[in-house]
């Protein structure tokens, strides 16, 4: 376990939460690093800008530090933050692009995007032609480029690892939207993807 | 036999094991006799897992400290 990761253990969230509400700094202490990396990521991933994810970062924790006696216990603590954040860095979008409102319920294009892709095969790892660096950044980027809509869903299902219902919460939305949104950012990141991890040259249509 | 379109459709609950075993082996009836869907559907899976495995992110060390402060600052404010 490396010195970053949390001393808190899932089982004991309840408890820790119970002298969160205390005021007991080791344990808000203990909420912070626990959660604070995934929160920063998510707030990186929406806002694309490191200050304001820095700022989305504060305003998450300390919003939920004050309020945390309106935490019910119905969903898990993570979810509820990840509602707080998504709040916080759509709040700085909206700053940001002020001549263009930006909501997660955006129109969804006709899902013609479902339909032209990229075909080709890719190696068994393909992952491995990349350093680890090199593949960060082609993972992010390929991200970056989905629209806020598509962004948010994909990460919080796929990367932060959220059920289809956590991510719906989360996000105000609807079951079937969080769904149709996950298949478009998937196809779309698949996309993306194969045109760093596809097999060289012939071997690319091998299958056919 | 299902269409390209509405193997597409399911995909993701294909991928995520949501789907009843009926609908499941239709898809996999499906994939087995359409190339192109095998292939998007191998590369949507591997694009999955890639991110699964990507680095967690730990913040670094002078971004939590401002964090610890903002917090303690509004905790001495409260009282």
């Amino acid at each position: 376990m490396s010195a970053m990761s949390s001393p808190i253990e899932l089982d004991d969230e309840a408890a820790v939460l119970e002298q969160a509400r205390r005021g007991d700094t080791n344990a808000l202490t203990g909420l912070l690093r626990r959660y604070e990396g995934k929160i920063f990521r998510l707030a990186l991933h929406i806002t694309q800008n490191r200050e304001d994810a820095e700022d989305v970062l504060q305003e998450t924790f300390l919003k939920a530090f004050e309020h945390l006696n309106q935490f019910q216990g119905n969903s898990k603590f993570y979810t509820w933050i990840v509602r707080i954040a998504v709040n916080q860095a759509l709040m700085k979008l909206r700053k940001r692009k002020s001549d263009r409102a930006v909501s997660l319920d955006e129109q969804l294009d006709t899902g013609e995007d479902t339909v032209a892709r990229e075909i080709a095969a890719w190696d068994e790892n393909p992952e491995q032609r990349y350093s680890r660096e090199e593949l960060n950044h082609i993972l992010t980027s390929a991200v970056d480029d989905l629209t806020p809509i598509y962004r948010a869903v994909f990460v919080l299902r796929d990367i932060e690892e959220l059920s289809t219902e956590e991510t719906a919460e989360a996000l105000n939305l609807s079951v079937p939207a969080v769904k149709s949104r996950l298949l478009r950012a998937r196809l779309q990141l698949r996309d993306k993807l194969t045109r760093h991890f596809k097999r060289k040259g012939e071997d690319a249509f091998a299958y056919m | 036999m299902l269409t390209c379109k509405q193997f597409l459709d399911e995909l993701s609950d294909y991928l995520d094991e949501k789907t009843d075993p009926d609908l499941r082996s239709k898809l996999e009836q499906h994939i087995s006799d359409c190339p192109n869907c095998w292939v998007i559907c191998d590369t949507t899976k591997k694009t999955i897992q890639i991110y699964k495995g990507m680095d967690p992110f730990p913040i670094p060390s002078d971004m939590h400290a401002r964090l610890m402060s903002a917090l303690e600052h509004k905790m001495a404010k409260k009282g």
